[in-house]
């Protein structure tokens, strides 16, 4: 039996409790998400955006699936008379009509998002009305626990309304010593002249499996930084597509990945040039370590209109052992005859005669190393923006490097 | 001693003793073994020592890594200073101190007495702060480069120096303020070895001993008249001697 059988055997068996434990905007499109995961299964590796990834063999466990309801309470006032305003909703009591945006940004043909689309019951949203800007970032900590192997479905949909601002951090971390596996997608709408800077961190466990789809629509005029940070993890298979859809737009991709003994990490992604006068970033670094394997695949796609194009993409990595792997897989796909375009990406080892210089100094090996390792990435995290996030970040990938990051430092594995 | 790189011979039976507070200098043609003599002292894991010992202080430097060697208190001026890029020059420094400092037993340096004694040391050899915060070497001038050769010295404290062509690339001024930042540094007990192919920079550090190194082996050793005399007549009547 391949692995999607029990999946459709589930939804068949549980699909009328899931939509139960739903709501309508999310079933009206839930039997369709079925039939689609039913026809296509599991992507083999022949699939392009998936050959990194054993997909079948990562839900082939039997993992029993949390229907938990999601609660999210008012946020309450921090003192008296700082009234603060609710910008995270539960999906099923959000205060606008999601149907025109739920499920339509995702690609509906995407297996992956097809399964969660059809097994989610509940999900986040982040709602930003016109011309709103949070007082502070809103902060999103997923918390992985349970007793039993566990499959978590979560959705997120992000909405800036025209003019609205926002900055969303989403952590992943795990609470149990368990197996737990994870799809998400996550769907933006930034409309025109709304700015978002994201980060997704994640701090798991070698047991967790994660299946992350972000998919992210820009309007016209505005600006999305998505950061994408895999501290510790078991495997993990991020997939970010951006749409820019509006002129004047711009998006920037930033990746960190650190990984070593077997834990694997393959990032994918796609910016799409819809229209013209838009600009694109894209950095990705990579350090991997013992056996670990990481893999990266971005593609630019510059259609045909989409002339005055912007874009530069890098990919950068350090092998830090002989037996790591990686792969790296820079994609321009221009279709316009006017833009201004680049792409490259290395793969490099320890630079032996950096090496061999700190440790004349006195500099012990271990050290000299994770000097290196550390000042490669710090590439990458001097771009964040959001200063209290930068510098926890330098302290954890520091650590990270120097080994004392083997768990998620506040979960309480730990303690 | 004996030692070789990538398989080839280089150094065909070296024996050179230099005792405490003597300065010797190392001159030779290109290519005869200057800087594989040097790289093998301070450990380079790139050369093999295929025959021989290396004494430091009655230690066995071959049975050291290359870091236990510079806490022992070897220090080598690089002919090419490394660039280290997203590493700065103060977290650089910190790091090569206090693993020295826990080297010896000592407690690592706090953060104000460490910043005190770089700027102190920075003044030795007349360098700026802002390259301080710069990451090593990066975007640095050849004379910089040097410099921060010395600076480095002064805040590690050896007891022995290799300067490998700290000369090569200096001019006039820098090469003077190089040459007596070095001097300023040395103890009774500092000993050196002075690696360079022109008598300028041994006007200001002056050698007890001067060796020729040919072809992998020390053929002549005198005292400072023969810098002088290889300055004014190149190596061609030693080859000559020998022949």
């Amino acid at each position: 039996m391949k692995s999607e059988q029990q999946y459709i055997e589930l939804y068949n068996e549980a699909g009328a409790l899931i939509k139960q434990k739903s709501c309508p905007v999310m079933n009206a499109v839930r039997d369709e998400a079925f039939r689609v995961f039913e026809a296509k299964g599991f992507p083999s590796k022949k699939v392009e955006r998936y050959k990194y990834t054993d997909v079948d063999a990562a839900f082939a466990p039997n993992y029993g699936i949390s229907l938990n309801p999601i609660e999210i309470k008012a946020p309450q006032p921090c003192k008296e008379g700082d009234a603060r305003k609710q910008y995270v909703f539960s999906l099923k009591n959000a205060p606008i009509d999601l149907a025109p945006y739920y499920n339509n940004v995702a690609d509906k043909a995407d297996a992956l998002t097809a399964l969660n689309t059809a097994l989610v019951h509940d999900g986040l949203l982040i709602y930003v009305p016109k011309n709103e800007c949070p007082a502070d970032p809103i902060q999103i900590d997923n918390w992985l626990q349970g007793t039993a192997a566990t499959m978590m479905n979560r959705r997120v949909l992000v909405i800036l309304e025209q003019g609205a601002q926002a900055t969303i951090i989403i952590n992943d971390h795990a609470a149990d010593k368990q197996r737990f596996l994870t799809t998400q997608v996550v769907e933006v709408v930034c409309k025109d002249n709304s700015h978002l800077d994201m980060y997704e961190i994640e701090e798991t466990t070698p047991l967790c499996s994660r299946f992350s789809n972000v998919y992210i629509r820009e309007g016209r005029d505005c600006s999305v930084k998505h950061n994408s940070i895999t501290l510790f993890n078991g495997q993990t298979r991020n997939l970010c597509d951006v749409y820019l859809t509006g002129e004047n737009s711009e998006v920037t991709l930033n990746g960190c990945v650190i990984t070593d003994k077997n834990q694997r990490v393959d990032n994918n992604t796609l910016i799409d040039h819809q229209v013209s006068n838009c600009n694109s970033n894209e950095l990705y670094k990579y350090v991997v370590d013992g056996q670990s394997v990481g893999a990266f695949a971005g593609k630019i796609l510059v259609e045909k209109d989409a002339q005055k194009t912007t874009s530069q993409e890098t990919n950068s990595n350090l092998c830090a052992s002989s037996d790591a792997r990686m792969f790296t897989q820079p994609m321009l796909e221009i279709y316009a005859d006017d833009v201004k375009c680049a792409h490259g990406s290395t793969v490099g080892v320890m630079d032996e005669t950096a090496l061999f210089y700190m440790r004349q100094r006195g500099i012990p090996e271990d050290e000299a190393r994770t000097l290196l390792k550390n000042a490669f990435m710090g590439q990458v995290i001097d771009q964040i923006q959001l200063r209290p996030l930068r510098d926890k970040l330098y302290v954890k990938v520091e650590k990270r490097f120097r080994g004392e990051l083997d768990k998620c430092e506040d979960c309480r594995l730990c303690k | 001693m004996h030692a070789t790189v990538g398989g080839k011979e280089i150094l065909k039976g070296v024996d050179l003793t230099i005792k405490d507070g003597e300065i010797h200098a190392l001159m030779g043609t290109n290519g005869a073994g200057k800087s594989t003599l040097s790289n093998v002292i301070v450990g380079n894991p790139a050369y093999e020592v295929t025959e021989g010992s290396i004494t430091f202080n009655g230690q066995d430097l071959l049975a050291m890594k290359t870091e236990e060697r510079a806490h022992a208190g070897i220090f080598m001026s690089f002919q090419a200073p490394i660039e280290i890029p997203g590493v700065s020059m103060t977290n650089f420094m910190r790091a090569a101190v206090n693993a020295r400092r826990q080297a010896l037993g000592k407690e690592p340096l706090k953060s104000t007495d460490f910043l005190k004694i770089m700027r102190e040391k920075r003044k030795l050899v007349e360098i700026d702060q802002k390259l301080m915060n710069r990451s090593v070497n990066e975007g640095f001038s050849g004379g910089e480069r040097k410099r921060n050769e010395i600076f480095q010295m002064a805040m590690l404290e050896p007891t022995f120096c290799i300067l490998d062509e700290t000369d090569s690339g200096l001019d006039v001024d820098a090469l003077r303020i190089v040459a007596e930042g070095f001097n300023k540094l040395r103890t009774e007990e500092t000993s050196a070895m002075v690696i360079t192919h022109y008598q300028r920079l041994l006007d200001y550090i002056k050698p007890d001993v001067v060796h020729v190194l040919i072809d992998g082996k020390i053929v002549k050793t005198g005292g400072p008249e023969l810098a002088l005399k290889i300055e004014n007549e190149g190596f061609d009547w030693i080859k000559a001697e020998l022949a």
